[in-house]
């Protein structure tokens, strides 16, 4: 049983009930027939304000598989946000006709107020530049699959470190895990903010080191996280532009990389990661999103306290 | 040495870092006071060299919490008869509601009109607070 009744912040989980979910989700992975009735009856509100094609499909999908129903919207125009309505009133109205409730904003902290006024699980599905939960869960759940641990790992993440929230939420839950370095590769312009750096890495006393070039830190990294410069976190085209290409990585950038390092994204991918690194065996991003439904399913099983 | 009388009844707020009586007397909007007021600066004292005190003879409902985020030095004394019947050291709030603002243009805060706006203390010395929806670490003085 968790002990939070939402999930809005990586660390709303402890390490031991992340474990829990991703133990379940193991067991659907093996069995997936044992859970395809346990959701009967329920209805997940999918409330997107902001457009998402895999977020927003792993959710349902995972959904119909464990037997329940969906009901939503999938941007913020075909909502009553449109008419001007405030997410309380909102979510106090999805209440009244779904179970679980999944959340995507594009300010930052919104899923929070929706768990204010909501008697129902609230799962934050991404809130602007801020975090992205479930893609850690589903990236941890990868790391321990494919890894076989989330503990003793030099971690690599690169692009976009400013607004891509999908780095914040996983460099928040790893660093609960022992001996886990992180190698922040980015442009000046796109670096992590600063309450990650005060507040999460050196408040845990957290290796890491920050640097524009992948080439010089690629060969000591055991995961590699490519993320994407997001055109709608800009407020300026021009901006966008000029950094959009900051990295990409390709089969040359790979041979530098070891046997046995792994490459991840949250996808989509623009170009950040040549079409032809797809064929490499270190490439785990499309596994990565299979997992993500499976975790999304233990998520929403645990969150209706059915298990 | 100049020379200020006691007051009566009323409020004396002292050890205020020299320098900083000006904000705390416009914060209180004590310059439209139709009370005795009075604003002492670059005053001797032995705990930090030179204090700001100011003296207000009447009653005032003080936001303790705006004013030791201005300054955390402050000592606040109430005073009756001429004699101090109670005194507050102020500490630098842990948490504000509706004190400071955030200035996130990605902030929840920016479009949902009736949320509180609400800070937690992450550093007291740099007087850092972190927003409670969008986590955004600002310096008091930023604000």
């Amino acid at each position: 049983m968790l002990k939070a009744k939402h999930l809005l912040d990586p660390m709303d989980f402890s390490v031991e009930e992340m474990d829990e979910i991703f133990q379940l989700a193991n067991q659907i992975i093996s069995n997936p027939q044992d859970f395809s009735h346990i959701c009967d009856g329920k209805i997940l509100a999918t409330l997107f304000y902001e457009p998402s094609t895999r977020t927003r499909l792993s959710f349902e999908a995972a959904m119909l598989r464990l037997g329940g129903s969906v009901i939503g919207f999938s941007e913020a125009s075909s909502s009553s946000t449109a008419k001007g309505e405030s997410i309380a009133d909102t979510i106090r109205v999805v209440d009244c006709y779904a179970d679980i409730a999944v959340m995507r904003h594009y300010k930052e902290g919104a899923p929070k107020i929706a768990a204010q006024y909501s008697s129902i699980p609230i799962i934050n599905a991404g809130d602007g530049g801020h975090q992205h939960p479930t893609q850690t869960l589903t990236d941890l759940l990868t790391i321990k699959n494919i890894k076989g641990r989330l503990s003793n790992l030099t971690i690599g993440v690169c692009g976009d470190l400013k607004f891509g929230r999908t780095v914040h939420s996983l460099i928040k839950a790893m660093s609960r895990y022992s001996n886990v370095k992180f190698v922040l590769i980015s442009p000046e312009e796109l670096k992590v903010p600063n309450y990650i750096i005060s507040e999460v890495l050196e408040k845990n006393n957290i290796e890491y080191m920050e640097t524009n070039t992948m080439e010089e830190v690629i060969g000591e990294l055991d995961i590699l996280y490519m993320t994407r410069v997001q055109r709608e976190r800009f407020f300026n085209e021009e901006d966008y532009i000029r950094l959009k290409d900051s990295y990409i990585l390709d089969s040359d950038k790979m041979k530098l990389a070891s046997e046995n390092m792994i490459v991840m994204h949250p996808l989509p991918r623009v170009n950040e990661i040549a079409y032809e690194v797809d064929n490499d065996p270190r490439a785990y991003y499309f596994k990565q999103a299979k997992f993500g439904m499976y975790v999304r399913m233990a998520l929403m099983i645990k969150l209706l306290g059915l298990m | 040495m100049i020379s200020i009388n006691s007051i009566k009844k009323g409020i004396v707020i002292d050890h205020i870092s020299a320098g900083l009586g000006i904000e705390i007397f416009e914060y209180l909007q004590l310059q439209g006071a139709d009370y005795i007021v009075a604003l002492i600066m670059n005053a001797p004292s032995k705990k930090i060299g030179k204090k700001d005190i100011i003296k207000i003879e009447n009653e005032l409902d003080i936001d303790l919490r705006k004013l030791g985020l201005i300054d955390p030095n402050i000592t606040i004394n109430f005073i009756e008869n001429e004699t101090i019947t109670k005194k507050i050291k102020l500490e630098i709030p842990t948490k504000v509601e509706n004190v400071i603002y955030c200035k996130n243009p990605r902030c929840v805060t920016s479009v949902e009109e009736y949320i509180p706006h609400i800070f937690h203390l992450v550093d007291g010395k740099e007087r850092l607070y972190r927003c409670e929806y969008c986590d955004d670490i600002v310096r008091f003085k930023d604000l």
